[in-house]
């Protein structure tokens, strides 16, 4: 009882902070704490209704076990995350989205492919791709060669669409100037419209983060080594031991984030022009 | 519209072109295979007939798919549990309902994100950092465990399609409520309208584009979410259950039937939106 208590005064502490918060002018750690406030509120709320209704740990194991587990499988959690992130995800997106750059940069020289390319890619783009798993599984093998084929194809079209829509975004004026200048191709390419494409470009980057490490674990439930995030998940699920699922769970969100959030900083660095990046 | 229907139709032959080559190269070598075991010489034609016809190959030729997919929808009972109709309602009535109620969800997150500060500022960078979460990897584990509580059936697979559908909606909202400019706004308050007449009148009309938009994303992501949420249910029904099931039996050309019939559904169901936008965009004035 004692533990709904604590939930119950969990949440009223995190409102009030956050009321008090909100009221008080926007700087910048204001903005910053709220978020945090009401993350940890919600952990404190989970563990006190976990503890107080005494909930199963194979239906929800409070933060406090996750977090023990966490700390207890370190080592098999970095070997899932090395074959999973490092080796399937990560040189998926990187092969996929090199590739649809390099793509849609030799589509841009033609109109009539271009105004082809982009209705179907918008279309593919919006089919449940992951469906190619199996496929794909079934051609590259069990290893990671597979996984990053699937993420390869996920991250394909998002990644085309918005860089053959970038390359577009210059306007007439622009070109023309370009022209007056004698520029050639290749020098109007490189000084206008690829970074005027750059937003655009970093748009379908970052689609394509979470698209990855989605693909990468997915694909690993149509058959993987006995090493993995898909695999973990799949396999502890059956054991019911669900505090090492969530462990997985904890670091894939990390990853999600830290990729999401590297891109998001490029982007900051390179598109510093653009306004939505000025504050 | 109509300047774009060649183009496209180029873009699709392409890649059908692709795609049958595409067969002969990787189905070759079990051609290669089983003439040499009976013996026989392979040409380019006998290589070409039976890369395109083999029951199990690596890449079915699209005749083939669709020749599964009339086989599995006209010629069988829709009641049939090998009626590809069959499995299609399975997974589109998750989908439908996974989508309702994130749109539901998503419209009452950003109403509150919108008019209430405290959770504009704690609640919208959780609503983005939960998409960083692979819900989809997770997925098995919601099914067995909501299967445990005693919840089966639609109600989990619609559970990952709301969770997936939720955030283009709750974006989408935020930016189109937000839409109306401080003119606008401040003529609502010379007309001493009320804080609900601000918001049906001014502020949800001018949402609608954005929610269109969304809408679009949203039921496209409903549909991934029941698909992979039939993963995990042991492939009892639904396409997702015809994908495994075709992965484990090594059938091909079910799993790219039971692709296409996504990709027709994706496309059904996007285009329904569309349709609709068009009409209400029309009727409230705001078409393009």
């Amino acid at each position: 009882m004692s533990w709904v208590i604590f939930a119950i005064a969990a949440w009223a502490l995190g409102w009030w902070i956050n009321m008090r918060l909100a009221r008080g002018r926007p700087v910048r750690w204001r903005s910053l704490a709220a978020p945090i406030v009401f993350g940890v509120t919600l952990i404190a709320i989970w563990e006190g209704v976990v503890r107080g209704l005494e909930i199963s740990p194979v239906l929800l194991p409070p933060p406090t076990a996750i977090a023990a587990r966490f700390g207890a499988s370190l080592d098999i959690l970095w070997v899932d995350f090395v074959q999973t992130v490092l080796k399937g995800a990560l040189s998926g997106y990187v092969i996929g989205c090199g590739a649809a750059f390099l793509i849609a940069v030799a589509v841009d020289r033609f109109p009539f492919l271009q105004r082809g390319l982009l209705p179907v890619g918008n279309f593919v783009a919006a089919l449940p791709i992951i469906g190619m798993a199996p496929i794909l599984v079934m051609w590259f093998g069990f290893d990671w060669q597979s996984k990053a084929a699937v993420v390869v194809v996920m991250v394909f079209f998002p990644m085309l669409v918005n860089t053959v829509q970038g390359l577009q975004a210059t306007d007439m004026m622009q070109r023309d100037l370009m022209r007056t200048y004698g520029a050639s191709y290749w020098v109007t390419l490189f000084k206008l419209r690829l970074p005027a494409a750059m937003p655009f470009v970093f748009n379908g980057l970052k689609i394509g983060t979470t698209l990855a490490l989605i693909g990468a674990i997915v694909a690993e439930f149509f058959g993987s080594p006995i090493r993995g995030m898909g695999f973990r998940i799949s396999t502890s699920v059956g054991q019911l031991a669900l505090d090492l699922v969530w462990a997985e769970i904890v670091v894939a969100a990390i990853a999600g984030s830290a990729f999401y959030g590297a891109m998001a900083l490029i982007e900051r660095r390179i598109t510093f022009w653009h306004p939505s990046q000025r504050n | 519209m109509r300047q774009s229907f060649a183009p496209v139709l180029t873009v699709v032959g392409l890649l059908l072109v692709v795609w049958y080559a595409a067969a002969i190269w990787l189905n070759a070598d079990w051609a290669y295979d089983k003439a040499r075991r009976a013996g026989e010489v392979v040409t380019t034609t006998s290589l070409i007939k039976d890369t395109w016809a083999q029951e199990k190959p690596k890449l079915p030729a699209p005749h083939q798919v669709v020749a599964e997919i009339w086989r599995t929808t006209v010629e069988k009972k829709i009641t049939s549990k090998r009626s590809l109709i069959y499995h299609s309602w399975i997974t589109l009535s998750a989908t439908l309902l996974g989508f309702g109620l994130g749109t539901v969800l998503g419209t009452l997150l950003a109403v509150g994100i919108v008019y209430n500060r405290t959770m504009d500022m704690s609640v919208m960078p959780w609503v983005i950092a939960s998409q960083t979460i692979p819900i989809l990897a997770i997925a098995p584990m919601i099914i067995v465990v909501l299967n445990a509580v005693g919840i089966s059936g639609l109600l989990p697979k619609a559970m990952i399609g709301m969770y997936l559908s939720f955030f283009p909606i709750v974006v989408g909202m935020v930016k189109g409520l937000r839409s109306p400019d401080q003119m606008q706004l401040d003529q609502m308050r010379t007309w001493h309208a009320s804080a609900p007449q601000t918001f049906w009148r001014l502020r949800l009309p001018a949402s609608m584009p954005y929610l269109f938009t969304s809408l679009k994303v949203a039921v496209a992501a409903s549909l991934v979410g029941a698909i992979i949420g039939e993963l995990p249910t042991g492939a009892v029904a639904g396409l997702g259950a015809r994908l495994l099931a075709g992965s484990y039996y090594g059938q091909t050309i079910q799993i790219w039937s039971a692709l296409l019939m996504a990709a027709a559904l994706a496309a059904v169901l996007v285009g329904i939106i569309g349709i609709v936008q068009r009409v209400t965009l029309k009727r409230m004035g705001m078409a393009r």
